[in-house]
């Protein structure tokens, strides 16, 4: 039996051990913010953060997660993910709004580890989440503006 | 999509456009006959109380129904302001919900009896019916507010979401709602004198960003109906293939799998969850009868269509005399021209959810032509239309791929589930290599450019030929190829606006077995390519500026030179540069929008290159939402630009060489450049903007990395380094 935190509570699963943690989230645990966009980690749509880093849940074997804590859209709630949801919010950086799931647990794992990206650190950790809308103009403006709330707040 | 040509070129409202589809009831096996419909003018004259548009409930919120479908461009915000501005609502009081599929009230007003979302035409289409709805709405709640307070209508006034006596008392929208349920709707509603918008032309936030920004938002892969299977579908390795034998025993036998159906386009798998499906997908076994299948790859394709520029093809404009400029001319050059053919590959893979179940059929999914999947549908299951209901969600983008003539994948979920005989949803989705590998693509297109020039060195011929495959013929929309060639092939190229006084544009329909389809702006996307490109290469041979060269030829075509001017202007054009950066520049109407463009590129000496910024001007009529309307030029930037420096579609022996995201590359986060856009003031009726940001977006990068060439770019994508040798 693989058992592990997602979102903050305990579930435990039984079955395919190389089922992809995406599937069990969306269908088992039904919780469909994080999207199906290429199933081989090449584009971003169904990331969450493990342990605190991002993964590409697609491409995630649920035995990776034992023991493990996950979190998807619907469980963030730092100070960082709010900041960035703001961001977004307030620069309408959505479009169709498939991959932005993805986008902003990208941009929450980046600015929980580095409350100051650069351009450059910006195109390293988002370069993977792929949006056909072509939002990548807003997106690192709000990651920006994200930043620079949360240095005004600390 | 390209419905372009029944969008009056000047937004007329009093021309009558007629559009008849009757090819569409042959074609999809239903009928809608051929009702020519009044383009621009609202449809019922007499309606009971708000109509099928707007909802108002006693909470005083206000509900838009949306006849559009939303696949990122904006259109619940854009048709929900327009409602919002003629009945003085207060923003925040708005709600929307998208429209079933009723054509008889739903209709696409450019479409005729159609309801549908493309050619950019969502706003265009609604906008007088969607002011009059309002209208007449607020209209009916003055009435109802006056009758109430026993005073004269004219005492009545709304603003910001409250009716308002002026004697002080007021009423909520919602106090209303009753009254005005028993109305009968005005005719001809007064419409707001466009000087008073407020919200009209204000930043309006986006009303679907708050659920996007929280995983929120329903696409067809969230719909989740009690009891719904999960399914996947195998399609033929080569189009044209199909089932010599089908061994589905293996996978029956894996627990959770509940059917495997042979269709007529492929094999679908049913099973209690999307992993089972995969899983059983691996284990069926299907011998495929390729014999009649396209087995020309792109290197083939090519070579005949090569062969095929070397004739004249259908000639679809001919002013002057080319023949005898060319014969006359002391100089010429010529161009030739490959594009591949582009995937769309929106985020969500194409995917629909059906149930068949006690003489109804229930269809989620996101549909640019409801009509068309309704019309399937229904003579697939062998209902009438009126019994298939289409749940319309939210499409993680399309791009011109969630309106295929033949319904495609809709077809797709329809055909499993009457075959599998199973009365439980299925949620069809397609894997990233289905939607990739199984058609639809942009044209692969190849194009001759020529240009003469007189012995005083002025241009004095202009000809282009275009060969490509037909979108349209073939399906049921081929009623709207109404003369010899498909128009699609030359759009944006035959109707040059540059003054010449001989320019001639012929085409060839070229016969392939790879289905195509509408790509974001159609034959835009390879004509302004084609056209920018060389108008360029002619102002270098003639050695005047690029954007002087334009305005001197765009003297009749104001809009286009107002938004070249800007463009210019705001991107600094001719200012000094370093050696390694160039600016280059294109302009180009598409869909009744005009959109000017700035490129700014960085070139090093390995190759290299970035594209630095994009500097836009767009002339759209009154801008509804301007920040929408810059998400979009920003969105089509980056899809056109893309598309330009590292998208192809490639076939070996018939086969599609990609599969996924590695081997297929749109644009990503480190190559977008900075954008800036600049929107026209203007007071013609709004035109679309999810298409026209998208085809100048390459010329004008192509244009200002030629500074560092020997020869333009002809041959797409660019690549990821450039040959300076």
């Amino acid at each position: 039996m693989i058992k592990f935190k997602l979102n903050g509570k305990s579930v435990t699963y039984e079955g395919d051990s190389s089922k992809p943690l995406l599937w069990f989230v969306r269908e088992d645990a039904e919780l469909t913010g994080s999207k199906f966009g290429c199933g081989v980690a090449m584009c971003g749509a169904c990331t969450m953060h493990l342990n605190g880093n991002p993964v590409r849940a697609c491409s995630t074997p649920i035995s990776m997660v034992d023991g493990g804590s996950v979190t998807t859209i619907e469980g963030l709630e730092s100070k960082t993910a709010k900041a960035v949801q703001t961001a977004w919010q307030d620069l309408d950086v959505v479009q169709c709004g498939y991959c932005q799931s993805g986008q902003i647990m990208s941009a929450v794992a980046l600015l929980e580890k580095n409350n100051k990206p650069t351009d450059e650190d910006i195109n390293a950790a988002m370069d993977g989440n792929l949006c056909r809308c072509a939002t990548y103009h807003r997106i690192r403006k709000a990651i920006h503006n994200a930043s620079k709330s949360l240095a005004k707040e600390a | 999509m390209n419905f372009s040509r029944f969008v009056p070129q000047k937004q007329n409202l009093s021309r009558r456009e007629f559009l008849k589809v009757s090819s569409l009831a042959a074609g999809a096996g239903f009928a809608i006959g051929s009702v020519p419909l009044v383009a621009g003018e609202a449809t019922p004259a007499v309606q009971q109380g708000l109509g099928h548009f707007i909802k108002v409930t006693s909470d005083s919120l206000v509900t838009v129904v949306i006849k559009h479908l939303d696949k990122g461009q904006g259109v619940t915000t854009g048709l929900t302001a327009i409602v919002a501005e003629e009945m003085d609502a207060d923003w925040s009081q708005m709600r929307w919900e998208f429209a079933p599929a009723d054509a008889t009230k739903y209709n696409n007003l450019f479409f005729g009896p159609v309801q549908g979302t493309g050619g950019s035409t969502a706003i265009a289409n609604s906008w007088m019916q969607l002011r009059q709805a309002g209208a007449a709405a607020k209209h009916m709640m003055v009435k109802a507010a006056a009758k109430r307070w026993q005073v004269a209508p004219a005492e009545v006034t709304v603003a910001e979401g409250k009716i308002k006596h002026k004697s002080g008392k007021t009423l909520s929208f919602g106090d209303v709602a009753s009254d005005v349920a028993k109305m009968t709707a005005p005719e001809k509603p007064n419409l707001k004198d466009p000087k008073d918008f407020k919200l009209i032309g204000s930043n309006i936030p986006r009303i679907d960003s708050p659920e996007k920004t929280k995983g929120k938002a329903n696409y067809t892969l969230d719909v989740n109906q009690p009891g719904m299977l999960k399914a996947v579908i195998i399609h033929p390795p080569l189009f044209g293939a199909t089932i010599k034998s089908l061994d589905k025993s293996e996978a029956l036998k894996m627990k959770g799998v509940k059917a495997v159906v042979q269709t007529p386009r492929g094999v679908g798998i049913v099973a209690d969850s999307y992993w089972t499906a995969t899983q059983a997908r691996q284990v069926v076994k299907i011998d495929w009868d390729e014999s009649a299948a396209e087995k020309r790859g792109s290197k083939e394709l090519w070579k005949s269509y090569k062969t095929m520029a070397r004739e004249e093809g259908q000639v679809v404009r001919n002013d002057g005399d080319v023949t005898k400029a060319f014969k006359e001319a002391a100089k010429t050059i010529n161009l030739e021209f490959e594009f591949p053919y582009l995937a769309h590959s929106a985020m969500e893979p194409m995917n629909c959810a059906v149930q068949i179940k006690e003489g109804q059929c229930d269809i989620w999914t996101g549909s640019q032509i409801p009509t068309v999947d309704q019309g399937v549908a229904a003579s697939v299951v062998g209902l009438t239309p009126d019994k298939v209901n289409i749940h319309t969600q939210f499409a993680g983008g399309s791009f011109g791929r969630r309106a295929v003539p033949n319904a495609d994948f809709v077809l797709d979920a329809v055909l499993i589930a009457k075959l599998s005989g199973l009365d439980a949803p299925i949620n069809l989705q397609w894997s990233r290599e289905d939607d990739m590998q199984a058609g639809y693509y942009r044209p692969m297109t190849y194009q001759e450019m020529k240009a003469s020039f007189d012995d005083k060195g002025e241009l004095s011929g202009w000809h282009q030929r275009v060969v490509s495959q037909s979108i349209l013929r073939g399906t049921p929309f081929a009623g709207m190829i109404q003369g010899p060639l498909d128009m699609t092939l030359v759009e944006g190229g035959h109707n040059l606006p540059y003054a010449m006084d001989n320019i001639k544009v012929d085409g060839h329909e070229a016969s392939v077995g790879v289905p195509v389809l509408w790509w974001r702006s159609v034959g835009h996307t390879h004509n302004a390519y084609s056209t920018e490109v060389f108008l360029d290469e002619v102002a270098r041979t003639m050695g005047k500026d690029p954007v002087q060269f334009r305005l001197e030829r765009l003297k009749e075509h104001p809009r286009h030179a107002g938004v070249l001017k800007l463009a210019a202007e705001k991107a600094g054009w001719g200012k000094k540069l370093p050696k390694n950066k160039a600016q280059g520049v294109a302009v180009h109407e598409s869909f009744s929008s005009f959109v000017a463009e700035v490129a700014e590129v960085t070139v090093n000496d390995d190759g290299t290159y970035s594209v630095d910024k994009i500097v836009c001007a767009v002339d759209c009529g009154i801008a509804i939402t301007p920040d929408v309307i810059k998400a979009q030029m920003e969105g089509g930037i980056g899809y056109g630009l893309g598309s330009c420096m590292s998208e192809a579609v490639t076939l070996t022996d018939g086969k599609v060489d990609q599969a996924n995201f590695y081997n297929y590359f749109p644009m990503r986060m480190s190559k977008m450049p900075e954008i800036e856009v600049h929107i026209v003031q203007s007071g013609e009726s709004p035109t679309g903007v999810g298409e026209p940001g998208t085809p100048p977006a390459g010329p004008a990068v192509a244009n200002a990395l030629r500074k560092f060439l020997k020869k333009p770019l002809t041959k797409l994508p660019f690549g990821d380094r450039l040959d300076l040798a």
